[in-house]
């Protein structure tokens, strides 16, 4: 199966049931107790900057480690899983001094899912396995000032913005991926210079692929970390004409409800979650247990408010399998039409038939 | 086109536009940022639904200054709550500009100006970043200055956008070029006139666009003389949005009430701006320095309104937002009152309903609305403290603590306002959300603080979706508190229906603020609470079965075996004839005395209850006393009425050649019938008919398309001018009583008209039936020829058509009748309708209808599907898909 022919089945599949996405790689990786040298591998031995934590150049340095999780999050039976390339862009991984390695750790990335997703489909035909391009939300951000004395300044440009993440789509497109995932989206403009370079790319003859945009309330305020509502927030990237829409990260189940509820109602697109495992302890950790999160899930999806549903902090592939059992047969939300109407925003809706 | 509540329109803040506002251009010139941030602040806080951003200055670095202060609203989020609209005519500032935003904007402008390449370029990588696009109406050979021009290239644009790039068209805001007239150049005197046209054939031909434009333009040639330029912009405004208008960029919350220019300006206005006479600009160049005048001039003018009672001048700045004076004036109602709380409930109330009723009128725009809720709130405000006084020596313990929240999506919290101050003073603990509120933030609010109820509100229809989602939640988080519904779109069978089933535990209407007390004290009522809800509850299952049973499904006919099965009206053996004269005529102060003469007195009892035919009614053992007594009553006030001329009757008729088309009515510009002037809709019976009986429509009455040349009729009529000033003279007086048979006398001489008008119509205005010679209680019984159904009523049941027919009588301007936004007639006692002629027409019902015909009802009144179900939710033969 060609790509356009896989979409063209993903779209089918996700009329009749709800999809999986996968769950989170930090715990996963976390497992394995990796070194300094793992992260560094034979080709960054000699990088002179720390690299531990850039979970992101394991696709370079031990593809065997996320080739496993991959193959860890279909057993578990997601339908999708997402590149792990979350923080895969030169302005990221300017932290680490590996903007150079970026194009490197993308095509390893895509590689390694298309990989493992095939292997998938071939075992299990009638189900096949489907890849994410996984486009994160960068560690600087254009509508917040990094200096509280002067409130117009902005870490980086929209130009950068726009360069980091074109790079990072053309390699994931070159890669095999199925579909873009924007996510993690807590300013929405940096979300709106992905979506802008992901259009572009067919200006440059490229098959153009599904988008699918996952914004984050960062608490419950009820808003993204740049101000807007979750309304405000589908009207700013609806262009996208986006295959999906959702929330991700930041809440658990119990706190985003209302939230996917609100979009659920106003999307005219699939609408996705991927809720983190509850809410971190003093420690950090995520202690809600899969079966607590499968059966919050498992509501959303008898009240018709879903079509795709995942994990993200703190899952593990058993929140994975507990919540696929606990959807498996549910109808998925159905997609409403929506009145003709010009719908703006600023950080609230303006809407106007 | 849609046809939609009220005339929408969305004024967009000018004051951020350097081209527009020398203070800002100075402002952002030297740098001053901060000082800059506060002008855009202010337009936000006095309505602006989207914001104007304009850097084009000449000395400035445009695309840095767009980016430093569109920057800077990001980071204000009083501001940033609402869309920007990026303005340049310089390409790259605007794509700048695109770079800052997060929100959906507006990208002002892009045009044909440079060809169609450029254009399309331009368009796609707005759609690309995600914004609307203002098209100017501009082509390669220039600016459209005639509506013809300017119907074209938006035309082109439309096609070019919406078949080409792949732009949504309710993305696309078409802006006509508005160009100022009156400037002694007699090419221009046409030019606002071509505004409104073009705008008007745009909106219907292009659909969901919008149009818009900056309205000063219009008025340049009068520099100088502000009070001339308002007026000028605000009679532009007012005939541009009945036009289709629908975005502006405009100073609003400056503008005056067209309803309220001085009538000797209006008309000059008017004149200069419909080119209504060669001589207009003259006129009113004469006319101007008048009304220039010097500050002082201006405030002798101004301050006549200080020398009236204390309610009028209330509510006078309630509808003009004059704060100045109101403590002053609230101090001296509450002087004249029992108790503070009164000041709010009759002259304060008072003026808000008269700005209600504007605003429902399209007469008063957002902005000037919430200067007049902050008047009012200054002026309750003012009150508070008198009426805690009251309360005073009592120990401080609450009756009762109430959460109060406007629903999501809603910024209507007036009624919501005065039900919280009315709680207060009988001291219950109120906790107003205010509007806008998410339902997690209600829920988790009422959680938090511990309330005994909460209350919902809302003014418009989708916050009944919101209502029913609130309930929803507050069943899923298992929170158990009464919950209140009101507002002006609610009602106690959608409460029953729809709200209560998605929560278990109480939900009550409540129908308006006066009894909101009534409801609370009730519901927490330690004795009766139980009670209460128990006998709510029963009464909405009752509901539900009387709703249930209205929609049993009956078997229905298709749309298409109906017309096959209309009424074949003969119109060989009845030719159509031709009225005595096509168009309208207007009737102003009718003769009170001849209507009076000829009132049906049988409903003006049975409104009071009392059934029994006039005159027999007086012979009846059971009520004839009481009918007699009060017809006793109401036949003095009559006279006075009649003879002091306290209410003035005004009317309107009007003929078109029409012809039928299918169910629809086409009426035609003149009698070679070859321009479309507008088309009316209607339904047709979908009811299984037997013995060759056939499903009626109303256009089964006009000679279709093809057939003989026929003609309809149309009418509005009041007698209620007057009407609410004597009732409430009464009712300030304490006498209900006269209020309401004024009110219902107002009523019944209405109807008196529109009978009388109709005799009219049959004998000499049409003339069907000029030799018709019936006695009067064979016309009340109606057996004369033709018929005059009224939208709204049983054969027409779709209220919306009533704003074709207004529009085709241009009722406003010839009678002072306006529809409110549910399409109700003010003043109240009014009748408006349509004249079939034929002698086979004839009243029936069209009963409930099937999903086809809803469908294809919505295609003919360009409506989406939900619309359609939405306004003929009651004769619906099934449940409507959500």
């Amino acid at each position: 199966m060609n790509r356009a022919d896989r979409i063209t089945v993903l779209r089918a599949a996700a009329r009749s049931r709800i999809l999986i996405l996968d769950g989170a790689a930090g715990s996963m990786i976390q497992q394995h107790k990796l070194s300094e040298a793992d992260f560094r591998g034979e080709r960054f031995k000699d990088h002179p900057s720390p690299l531990q934590g850039d979970n992101d150049l394991l696709c370079v340095t031990r593809p065997d480690v996320i080739a496993g999780l991959h193959d860890a999050y279909l057993a578990a039976g997601a339908d999708i899983i997402s590149t792990n390339t979350f923080n895969s862009t030169w302005i990221s991984q300017a932290d680490y001094g590996l903007e150079a390695a970026v194009k490197d750790i993308n095509a390893c990335a895509a590689k390694l899912a298309r990989t493992a997703a095939d292997a998938w489909s071939a075992k299990t035909p009638d189900k096949p396995r489907y890849v994410a391009g996984c486009i994160g939300p960068l560690n600087r951000t254009l509508s917040i000032s990094p200096d509280v004395n002067d409130p117009s300044k902005r870490a980086v440009t929209f130009d950068e913005v726009y360069d980091a993440y074109r790079e990072q789509a053309l390699v994931l497109h070159a890669g095999g991926v199925d579909m873009f995932l924007v996510e993690t989206i807590f300013d929405t403009l940096n979300a709106k210079a992905a979506i802008k370079a992901i259009l572009d790319l067919e200006d440059d003859g490229l098959e153009p692929l599904p988008i699918w945009v996952s914004g984050t309330i960062t608490d419950r305020s009820g808003r993204t970390l740049s101000g807007q509502t979750v309304e405000a927030f589908w009207n700013s990237i609806r262009h996208a004409r986006p295959l999906a829409v959702g929330l991700n990260c930041a809440l658990g189940a119990e706190l985003m409800r209302p939230h996917v509820a609100e979009l659920s109602r106003i999307a005219d697109c699939m609408v996705s979650a991927y809720p983190n495992a509850g809410l971190p302890n003093a420690f950090g950790e995520y202690e809600e247990e899969p079966h607590e999160t499968a059966c919050q899930l498992e509501e959303w999806a008898t009240s018709g408010l879903v079509n795709i549903l995942g994990g993200c902090c703190g899952t593990t592939p058993d929140h994975i399998r507990h919540i696929a059992e606990s959807v498996a047969g549910k109808p998925p939300r159905r997609v409403p039409t929506r009145p003709t109407a010009m719908r703006l925003s600023g950080l609230e809706p303006f809407e106007m038939a | 086109m849609t046809t939609a509540p009220r005339p929408v329109f969305v004024n967009i803040g000018e004051r951020t536009n350097v081209t527009g506002s020398a203070k800002f251009r100075k402002l952002v010139a030297a740098g001053d940022y901060g000082a800059a941030l506060v002008v855009a602040r202010q337009q936000v806080e006095a309505g602006a639904q989207v914001i104007d951003v304009n850097m084009d200055e000449g000395l400035l670095d445009s695309q840095a200054a767009m980016t430093t202060f569109l920057n800077l609203i990001a980071g204000e989020p009083d501001i940033a709550r609402v869309p920007i609209m990026v303005d340049s005519s310089k390409w790259e500032v605007i794509e700048a500009g695109l770079k800052c935003v997060q929100g959906r904007c507006i990208v002002n402008s892009i045009s044909l100006k440079e060809g169609e390449e450029k254009f399309i370029r331009q368009a796609r990588t707005c759609l690309r970043y995600g914004a609307a696009v203002v098209v100017m109406a501009f082509d390669e050979q220039g600016q459209a200055d005639v509506a013809d021009r300017k119907v074209e290239i938006c035309t082109r644009a439309y096609r070019i956008l919406t078949e080409q790039v792949g732009f949504p068209p309710e993305d696309i805001i078409f802006d006509p070029n508005i160009f100022a007239v009156a400037t002694g150049i007699e090419e221009h005197n046409g030019y606002a006139l071509d505004f409104i046209e073009g705008t008007r054939r745009i909106r219907e031909s292009l659909p969901h666009a919008h149009v818009s434009g900056g309205v000063s333009n219009v008025s340049f040639s009068f520099r100088g003389n502000e009070p001339v330029r308002r007026a000028m912009h605000a009679v532009f405004l007012y005939h541009a949005i009945a036009a289709g208008m629908d975005m502006g960029i405009v100073n609003a919350g400056d503008l005056p009430v067209y309803s309220e220019i001085d009538p000797e300006l209006r008309d000059a206005v008017e004149d200069v701006i419909l080119n209504r006479r060669p001589d207009s600009t003259e006129r009113l160049v004469d006319l101007a320095p008048k009304y220039k005048g010097d500050k002082g001039a201006v405030r002798v003018v101004d301050l006549k309104w200080r020398d009236q009672p204390v309610a009028a001048r209330l509510a006078h700045a309630l509808v003009h937002g004059v704060s100045e004076f109101i403590v002053e004036d609230t101090e001296a109602a509450r002087l004249t009152v029992e108790r503070p709380l009164h000041v709010i409930e009759g002259p304060l109330m008072d003026g808000m309903n008269v700005v209600g009723d504007l605003f429902g009128a399209g007469k008063m725009f957002l902005p000037q609305v919430v200067k007049s809720a902050r008047v009012m709130k200054q002026a309750v405000g003012y009150l508070m403290p008198f009426m805690e006084a009251e309360k005073a020596g009592q120990p401080r313990s609450f009756a009762g603590k109430i959460l109060l929240a406007t629903v999501k999506g809603d910024v209507h919290d007036i009624g919501k306002s005065i039900v919280g101050v009315v709680l207060q003073c009988n001291n219950y603990e109120v906790i107003d959300l205010g509007v806008m509120v998410p339902a997690d933030r209600i829920l988790d609010a009422a959680v938090e603080q511990k309330v005994d109820v909460v209350g919902l509100s809302g003014l418009i229809t989708p916050s009944l979706d919101e209502m029913v989602f609130v309930a929803s939640e507050m069943e899923r988080r298992g929170i158990d508190l009464p919950l209140l519904i009101g507002g002006a779109t609610t009602s106690r069978t959608h409460t029953a229906v729809k709200i209560e089933p998605a929560f278990s535990g109480s939900t009550i209407y409540v129908a308006d603020a006066s009894r909101g007390v009534g409801v609370v004290s009730g519901l927490l009522s330690p004795t009766e609470g139980v009670k209460a809800r128990a006998a709510v509850r029963e009464e909405y299952v009752k509901i539900r079965e009387q709703f249930a049973k209205g929609r049993e499904q009956k078997a229905r006919v298709s749309l298409t075996q109906a017309r096959e099965n209309r009424y074949r009206t003969d119109f060989a053996a009845h030719p159509p004839k031709a009225p005595s004269f096509l168009g309208t005529r207007a009737f102003n102060n009718y003769d009170l005395a001849s209507l009076a003469r000829v009132i049906d007195w049988t409903p003006f009892f049975a409104s009071w209850e009392l059934v029994g035919r006039y005159p027999a009614i007086f012979e009846d053992d059971v009520v004839g006393e009481a009918a007699k007594s009060l017809f006793a009553d109401a036949r003095p006030m009559l006279d006075r009425i009649v003879q002091e001329g306290l209410f003035q009757a005004s009317g309107v008729v009007g003929f078109w050649p029409a012809n039928s088309e299918n169910d629809d009515i086409v009426l035609y510009t003149d009698e070679t019938r070859t321009t479309e002037l507008t088309r009316l809709h209607t339904l047709r019976q979908q009811m299984q008919k037997s013995d060759g009986k056939p499903n009626l429509a109303l256009s089964d009455f006009i000679a279709p398309v093809g057939g003989p040349p026929d003609y309809i009729g149309a009418f509005a009529v009041t007698a209620g001018h007057g009407e609410t000033k004597l009732s409430l003279g009464y009712k300030q007086a304490g006498d209900d009583y006269s209020a309401i048979l004024s009110t219902a006398l107002a009523d019944r001489l209405a109807e008196a008209f529109a009978e009388a008008l109709h005799a009219r119509v049959r004998h000499e205005l049409w003339g069907y039936a000029p030799n018709e010679a019936l006695p009067l209680e064979d016309l009340l019984a109606e057996k004369y020829q033709g018929i005059r159904p009224a939208p709204g009523y049983p054969a027409q049941p779709d209220h919306t058509e009533k704003a074709t027919l207004f529009r085709l009588l241009d009722a406003e301007a010839a009678t002072g009748m306006v529809l409110t936004e549910s399409f109700a007639m003010f003043p109240g006692a009014s009748v408006s309708g349509l004249y079939f002629a034929h002698p086979e027409a004839h009243y029936f019902g069209v009963g409930k209808i099937d999903r086809d015909q809803t469908s294809d009802y919505a295609r003919r009144k360009g409506w989406e599907i939900k619309t359609a179900e939405r306004w003929l939710s009651p004769i619906l033969n099934y449940e409507p898909s959500r």
